[in-house]
């Protein structure tokens, strides 16, 4: 059978075309962000429990953090 | 069903896409409907690998046509009686119950899915950063309490994180807002790449300080894309900065 790599074992190598700066003042480094766009701009690695659905997590991680808007990325049935 | 399920916050929802495309690991255990020699199980697993067929089950969100899924890998774990217990690396849109049901079928012995656990989803894993439901309202309260900063930037991660395993782009500081109101990317903007880029690939289009501007689809090679200097190289699919985070320097056409 063929292999196939999985994505994640892919390496890549960043090929420079052109140089220039970037202006300090415009956006932030993703770990320097104020910690309200940290939170706006951000992701939990959440480890689902059995029972409730991947939405009612969702709607719970929503509750918890009272925030206004969420969406898991790929459902994992409930049971 | 347990495990990774990574959990977009607000402006961040733009990114679930990409993390619904990205290859998913499990852990499974696979109930026998009869007695089987390990090493008869071992060679099925070892079948199942590469590019299967399958039919989504009966209850599916998508159509119940026959299509294809890679299965990266499908390593045997252990055996206890009836139970099996391995892992598979496998494309997006694989489902597990319906391949424990194939694999049933190809050791003539049927077999159904038991338990089942995300060990992975893209570059999220159970072991980088994973929290629990408890530990998260937990966290949440502490840094109420506290205003202690570090809290929250240790249980959430930026978005960017979702875009560890696709290729990059990186451009210029003046090529970023046109991106953020919906510009396809053209070749002057671009400052570097990253190998192994083809034409019609889902890319992620980065500032210099490693934000995300958005996720575009190539429309050339690495190597083309490092030879042209005009013309697009890739097409805006999804913007996930906002717009006037970097300044305006395209001039308005009419």
């Amino acid at each position: 059978m063929h292999k196939i790599k999985p994505p994640w074992e892919t390496k890549r190598k960043l090929i420079v075309k052109a140089e220039e700066e970037t202006d300090p003042h415009f956006g932030h480094r993703p770990e320097e962000r104020p910690i309200r766009e940290h939170i706006k701009f951000g992701i939990i690695n959440l480890d689902k429990p059995s029972g409730p659905s991947s939405h009612e997590v969702t709607a719970w991680v929503k509750r918890i953090m009272k925030i206004e808007k969420a969406g898991h990325g790929g459902t994992l049935e409930a049971q | 069903m347990t495990g990774v399920l990574p959990i977009a916050l607000a402006e961040a929802t733009k990114i679930v896409q990409a993390i619904l495309l990205s290859g998913k690991e499990y852990v499974c255990v696979m109930r026998l409907h009869a007695e089987m020699p390990e090493d008869r199980v071992r060679s099925v697993l070892n079948e199942f690998c590469g590019t299967i067929y399958q039919r989504p089950p009966v209850r599916a969100s998508v159509k119940r046509r026959l299509r294809t899924r890679n299965i990266y890998y499908n390593t045997f774990l252990e055996i206890n009686g009836r139970n099996v217990l391995f892992k598979v690396g496998c494309e997006a849109g694989t489902y597990i119950r319906k391949l424990c049901y194939d694999i049933g079928e190809a050791l003539s012995c049927s077999a159904h899915m038991q338990e089942l656990r995300r060990t992975r989803a893209g570059p999220f894993t159970e072991n980088t950063n994973s929290i629990t439901l408890h530990e998260l309202s937990y966290l949440y309260s502490q840094w109420q309490e506290t205003n202690d900063e570090t809290i929250p930037k240790k249980f959430i991660q930026p978005m960017e994180k979702t875009l560890e395993n696709l290729p990059k782009i990186y451009i210029r500081d003046s090529a970023v807002d046109a991106i953020c109101h919906g510009a396809n990317l053209a070749a002057p903007g671009v400052l570097s790449v990253e190998t192994d880029i083809k034409p019609n690939q889902m890319t992620a289009v980065f500032t210099q300080k490693t934000e995300a501007v958005a996720l575009a689809k190539s429309l050339a090679s690495t190597e083309e894309i490092l030879d042209m200097d005009h013309g697009l190289v890739a097409k805006t699919e999804r913007v996930l900065m906002h717009r006037g985070v970097y300044p305006k320097m395209w001039r308005g056409g009419l």
